[in-house]
């Protein structure tokens, strides 16, 4: 199918393509720039906090700047065009469609990405990823917050524009010969999560411009000065930003999907169980987004209200969990590079929803909240959950792409290095936040046990780091000079049979 | 439409949702008890700004950065702030509630021991959030 990257082109002739592999092969190199350069900024912000006192930062803005550019850039940067680019790929040729239904519309959206993206870092702004009125109103220094608020608004339309993209390829554009009960898991996956997007965004789209009038002076919405309300504000953002995180999961658990039947050598043990379950999460992820305000002066049955809706998400998780061990269960399973990312992606996806389900308890929400505990949780899913996913998942089409294949040894010492890191960073983060250190500070005091596990964290850190570094050297060195795939059957499972798609289609 | 049965994940679903249940209802009754101020319990009005707390005790006296209390005694918080969101954090206590300006948020505690505990800021704040501490002092009963 996509061996583009084999004939050699001139590179304009692929910025200038609307083809889907083109587009995803564009959003896989935008997003991968980013998962680096968003990196960086972690392994700083992690050398900063080594000790307490100022290390290597002279001054807290520059911390704070940081840390919001971080999270800014890994989210809307990494994340999403990552699925973008497996979607491009995979989802035209699942539902056996030559190209994605809006072609041109595709390129648009992926073209929108770049101006948003310079003006998240030109900007660097210092207000957190929730840009909270009203300190971004009233104290925020701009430019960087309106240029902030311009790139996001920017990213969140083209969001909206693949989005429309996906469910339209999908629902309309899929071969009449198929039902939709026969579109694999992975295509659901962008299904669910393209409707998720399209009824939470516009929320933080209004909320976005309305911030932006308030910073002119011109309303009042959210500037208790001004007779506004900065809470309606968070309502407004988490309404959107709950359900982001299920956008952010559900393709890397359709990625999985691909990866763990075929390195089991077994079908998917229930595929109507995955349907039902992306189906039931994308509803329920409407029904808990105050689990995020529960310390902003909630009455006890709001409280009450958002914990229940929270709650209810989790069995739908639960299940996705269940579906890849029983598909595990007995199967022939073959630990490639990209099994290994997917398994421990699941360990820690579990984990993460352990973690999840306290937060969601109200009385221990009120010890872990805003603490490094939620840094921690959230954390395992973005790094833990997702990250994992897509690795996996770029080194499964790897050799689709490029025709080559990476180096196994490097994969393998790769995922070991980031599942060890991984754990160091982010479990010890849970526990650093039980231990009372509040998040998004550029020092503490020495407190000893702070100390210590800030020590951990930041080794965490620098050992993930590390193996981002062989992983980028593997790829860059395989995908010119790798030996050549057999892309019939590159992972060696014995048969065409496991894979969705024919390997090479004559339409491409 | 697969051939096998799917008995053990419908166990395994029962079980997850029993779980859920359990973990709502204890949460459920645990807050509820926790958020059951005292009829006796003495006001104090904190107000939070960049950076720093001020407290204001019943008899009109007022402290910056150090909160003086008894112990044995129980105290309501009323929390707010003057310029942008902060969170008043008395980790050891548990004791969080964000300080929102407009607003009145309040929050009880009971302090059992006689030492001193830090308190600090939980919500972004800007340049010195990072700094924005101050230190609960739980001193001997008077009476
Ligand atoms: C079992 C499912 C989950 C439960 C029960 C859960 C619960 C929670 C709760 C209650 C909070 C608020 C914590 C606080 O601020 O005090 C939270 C925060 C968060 N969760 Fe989850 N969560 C779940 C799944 C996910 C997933 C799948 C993702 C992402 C892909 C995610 C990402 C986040 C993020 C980003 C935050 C914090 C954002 C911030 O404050 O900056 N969660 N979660
Ligand atoms: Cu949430
Ligand atoms: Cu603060």
């Amino acid at each position: 199918m996509v061996l583009e990257l084999q004939k050699p082109r001139p590179i304009w002739q692929i910025m200038f393509s609307t083809h889907h592999t083109d587009v995803g092969l564009l959003y896989l190199i935008l997003s991968l720039s980013f998962l680096f350069m968003g990196g960086a900024l972690a392994l700083i912000i992690r050398a900063e906090l080594f000790l307490p006192g100022a290390q290597i930062l002279g001054d807290a803005m520059t911390f704070n700047r940081i840390f919001t550019v971080h999270g800014t850039t890994l989210i809307f940067l990494f994340i999403l065009p990552f699925a973008s680019a497996v979607g491009n790929y995979f989802v035209p040729i699942m539902v056996r469609y030559k190209d994605m239904a809006y072609p041109k519309l595709n390129a648009i959206a992926f073209w929108m990405i770049p101006p948003g993206a310079a003006l998240v870092w030109l900007g660097f702004a210092d207000f957190t990823w929730y840009a909270q009125p009203p300190y971004s109103i009233i104290s925020a220094p701009g430019p960087a917050a309106d240029m902030w608020i311009f790139g996001l608004k920017i990213l969140g339309i083209s969001s909206v524009l693949g989005a429309i993209n996906f469910v339209v390829t999908i629902l309309k554009c899929k071969h009449p010969d198929m039902s939709i009960g026969q579109v694999p898991l992975l295509a659901w996956s962008f299904l669910a999560s393209s409707l998720i997007i399209l009824v939470a965004i516009p929320t933080f789209a209004a909320a976005l411009l309305m911030l932006l009038t308030d910073r002119l002076g011109v309303s009042g919405f959210f500037n208790p000065a001004m007779g506004g309300d900065p809470i309606a504000y968070s309502h407004l953002f988490w309404f959107t930003f709950h359900p982001e995180v299920y956008v952010l999961v559900i393709p890397a658990i359709g990625m999985m999907y691909e990866i763990i039947p075929r390195f089991s050598r077994k079908p998917i043990y229930s595929y109507n169980s995955g349907v039902f379950a992306f189906v039931l999460l994308s509803i329920v992820a409407f029904s808990s987004w105050a689990h995020h305000m529960y310390a902003t002066g909630m009455s006890f049955t709001e409280k009450t209200v958002f914990m229940v809706g929270t709650l209810a998400a989790v069995p739908a998780s639960a299940m996705h969990v269940f579906n890849f061990i029983a598909t595990m269960w007995n199967g022939r399973i073959k630990f490639s590079t990209p099994m290994m990312w997917a398994v421990g992606g699941i360990a820690l996806f579990f984990s993460a929803g352990a973690g999840g389900v306290a937060n969601a308890a109200m009385p221990l929400d009120f010890s872990t909240h805003d603490s490094y505990w939620v840094v921690g949780h959230f954390h395992l899913f973005v790094m833990g959950t997702i990250a994992f996913g897509s690795i996996g998942y770029l080194y499964y089409m790897f050799p689709y792409v490029t025709g080559r294949m990476y180096n196994e040894t490097l994969g393998k010492v790769h995922f070991i290095l980031s599942f060890i890191g991984t754990i160091l960073v982010f479990f010890t983060q849970h526990v650093l936040g039980l231990y009372g250190m509040p998040r998004r500070v550029f020092d503490y005091p020495p407190i000893p046990e702070w100390i210590i596990m800030n020590q951990i964290v930041t080794v965490g850190a620098m050992i993930i780091g590390v193996s981002m570094v062989i992983f980028l050297a593997n790829m860059i060195y395989s995908s010119g000079k790798g030996k050549l795939a057999d892309t019939d059957d590159p992972f060696g499972l014995g048969g065409k049979y496991y894979y969705p798609f024919e390997a090479k289609n004559p339409k491409h | 439409m697969s051939g096998h049965s799917n008995w053990p994940e419908w166990i395994y679903v029962a079980v997850v949702i029993a779980l859920m249940c359990w973990v709502g209802a204890e949460a459920w009754n645990a807050e509820r008890l926790v958020e059951h101020v005292p009829a006796d319990a003495e006001l104090i009005k904190v107000i939070a700004q960049q950076w720093f707390w001020t407290f204001e005790y019943e008899d009109g006296t007022k402290t910056i950065g150090d909160l003086y209390v008894e112990s044995g005694k129980a105290y309501k918080f009323e929390i707010t702030s003057k310029d942008v969101i902060h969170s008043f954090n008395i980790h050891d206590y548990v004791v969080l509630m964000d300080a929102v300006p407009g607003r009145v948020n309040t929050v009880w505690f009971a302090p059992t021991d006689v030492r001193t505990h830090d308190i600090q800021c939980r919500e972004y704040c800007g340049l010195i959030h990072y700094n924005m501490r101050g230190t609960l002092h739980v001193e001997e009963p008077s009476s």
